[in-house]
């Protein structure tokens, strides 16, 4: 009998369990938000939101992403549309400028670029609480300038079907409460992590290959174009993917720069409908799994790069 | 690398608009933040009267400011303890040979690709702690049934846990970051080092102690130093989960600095804050970005 109690790896059941237990911690949201959204309207009480659901309803969800005209609040779809629109365009944008910006100060280092590098680094830390009363001043200046051209744009006379495409377009156009607006301030506040990721990528390419490249006659648009760019793809993968989780996840950009409800990005609709005391919580854990089904889907499906991301935030590599 | 000198200028002339973004959005924003906090700016027009640093003898008298930067202090000390040990634990056990080691380590991690936003959410009704008439909510319930019904407890409600009960959601959010972090710093030892202590006679405690944590030490600097700067700004989080709270009991200065400015168009006392918030994080993040620096220098 000790005998067998002994050969029984106490060890490792032990670590096991308390691997279960901290995954346990960690599903916990995750099995109420499902369990509550999925809900269907009789049987949602906090009383029981343990509890599996008896039929699976899709009613929260409607809900969420359409809103009630009756109840009187807006649904997630707009909102969710245009964070789509924001996090694309931006995330691009800034992965661009990050990798010839990653480019100059690896390979073409000038006298006092690693100090301007450093300088630029400093702009992933720094509290945006900082810096938030000058963007809207500056954002409302730049509107003096693009208003009208805004104004003109949503005033297009076009045929009846292609009705949403003017205002669609002006949105883009950048300035205070427009998605262009934000989506500038997103770009520009990219810059530093999208520029220390490709930086430290293309450091540890050799140099030798670069100046192959410059035996052959090309320039430093050649090199890039012809020899870097091509092998640039693990890297622009990781900031687009970090770019693309944290300009969706923003709120404080949002919130700032957009007052119009059907401008605002998905998280600050998100915290309106779930600060609002008409919306039912299970609308609330519905519109939630809305808002954080992109981000949750690149993590499953590309979390090697999400990961390679996260150690490039810690700035060591 | 030898270069022609029109590659040199094309060159420098790509970064230019970058180098100018950031003088002017990062650095001159700043300087017109540090400005406005001198100023006599209390309502939407402008006023760039300069008034010294009455703003700021303003601020640190103020009653919320004072519980706000107790707040942060309790909220930066407990997330950083919590989040780094229960990081490094999940590393350390996910380094055992674990079967479906990755499956693991993606739900520890997943919650790092939400938004804080989302996250609170969901955690102001985990630990909603019910009514009377309602009876108990959230995981007060999970207590109940699980016969530990001395757990329960009001949360983010009761003044005396205020902040300390939004380190739980942000600790489920970020503590698998830091055993992502620990992880690939201990999948980077090298196997001859554990081994040959294991032949000295180490225990597995032992070589923890004594070759894995000091050899992680860079790690836990950058944990740090990420988490520190993470919670010194915390917003998102305490908006959507809890407010200021009952007494201010989870109110934090970026919160107050939101509240100041654009709700209550006091620019210049909403900007004195965020000279301050400005501050703690640069003393904790600057040192460690020259040293960085220095490091990189010197290789």
């Amino acid at each position: 009998m000790t005998a067998l109690i002994k050969s029984i790896p106490w060890n490792r059941i032990f670590l096991y369990l308390v691997l279960v237990l901290s995954a346990a911690f960690f599903l916990l949201p995750i099995y109420m938000l499902l369990n509550t959204g999925f809900k269907s309207y009789q049987e949602v009480s906090l009383s029981n939101m343990w509890q599996l659901p008896q039929n699976i309803s899709l009613d929260s969800f409607t809900k969420a992403w359409f809103g009630s005209q009756s109840e009187g609040f807006r649904g997630l779809n707009e909102n969710f549309l245009n964070s789509i629109w924001l996090t694309i365009p931006a995330a691009l944008l800034s992965a661009f400028i990050g990798s010839i910006n990653g480019y100059v100060f690896s390979k073409w280092k000038f006298p006092g670029s690693d100090v301007l590098f450093a300088m630029l680094l400093f702009g992933m830390f720094i509290p945006y609480q900082s810096i938030l009363i000058p963007i809207v001043r500056v954002l409302q200046w730049l509107s003096n300038y693009t208003g009208p051209i805004y104004d003109a744009a949503t005033e297009l006379s076009v045929p009846i079907w292609l009705g949403w495409f003017p205002s669609w377009v002006a949105e883009f156009i950048p300035g205070y409460g427009t998605i262009g607006g934000l989506i500038l301030i997103h770009v520009i506040y990219g810059i530093p992590i999208a520029t220390l990721v490709f930086r430290n990528y293309y450091s540890g390419i050799p140099t030798d290959l670069l100046e192959a490249g410059m035996i052959d006659g090309a320039g430093f648009l050649g090199i890039y174009r012809w020899i870097l760019f091509p092998i640039s793809m693990p890297a622009f993968v990781v900031v687009l993917i970090w770019q693309f989780t944290s300009i969706w996840n923003d709120f404080l950009f949002g919130v700032i720069i957009t007052s119009n409800p059907s401008v605002q990005p998905v998280t600050v609709a998100l915290n309106n409908l779930a600060g609002s005391y008409i919306v039912e919580w299970n609308v609330q854990m519905a519109g939630s799994l809305i808002a954080a089904l992109p981000t949750m889907l690149i993590f499953i499906l590309l979390s090697r790069y999400f990961i390679r991301g996260l150690m490039a935030g810690s700035l060591k590599g | 690398m030898r270069y022609s000198k029109k590659d040199r200028s094309l060159s420098i002339l790509l970064v230019l608009p970058s180098i100018f973004a950031m003088f002017i959005f990062i650095y001159g924003f700043i300087g017109f933040t540090a400005y406005a906090s001198l100023s006599n700016w209390h309502k939407l027009k402008p006023d760039f009267t300069f008034v010294g640093l009455e703003n700021y003898i303003r601020l640190f008298k103020s009653q919320r400011f004072i519980i706000d930067m107790q707040n942060t202090f309790t909220f930066t000390l407990l997330f950083l303890i919590v989040t780094i040990i229960l990081g490094f634990f999940l590393a350390v056990i996910l380094d055992q040979n674990i079967k479906g080691e990755s499956i693991f380590r993606n739900i520890f991690l997943f919650p790092m690709a939400l938004s804080y936003i989302v996250t609170g959410v969901v955690w102001r009704w985990l630990l909603a702690p019910g009514t009377t008439i309602t009876g108990p909510s959230g995981v007060n319930i999970l207590f109940d049934q699980l016969g530990l019904g001395f757990l329960k407890s009001g949360w983010y409600t009761d003044p005396s846990i205020g902040v300390k009960a939004v380190v739980i959601a942000a600790t489920w959010q970020m503590a698998g970051y830091i055993m992502a972090l620990y992880l690939a710093g201990m999948r980077a030892i090298p196997e001859e080092l554990r081994e040959a202590a294991r032949v000295d006679g180490a225990t597995k405690i032992e070589i923890y102690r004594y070759i894995i944590i000091p050899l992680l030490r860079p790690i836990t600097l950058s944990s740090v130093i990420i988490l520190g700067h993470i919670s010194l700004k915390i917003f998102d989080l305490i908006v959507s989960m809890t407010g200021p709270g009952t007494g201010f009991s989870t109110d934090v200065p970026a919160l107050f600095m939101f509240d100041t400015t654009f709700r209550g168009n006091r620019f210049a006392q909403g900007s004195s804050i965020a000279m301050v918030l400005l501050l703690l994080v640069a003393l904790l993040v600057v040192p460690y970005l020259i040293s960085s620096y220095r490091e990189e220098v010197e290789q």
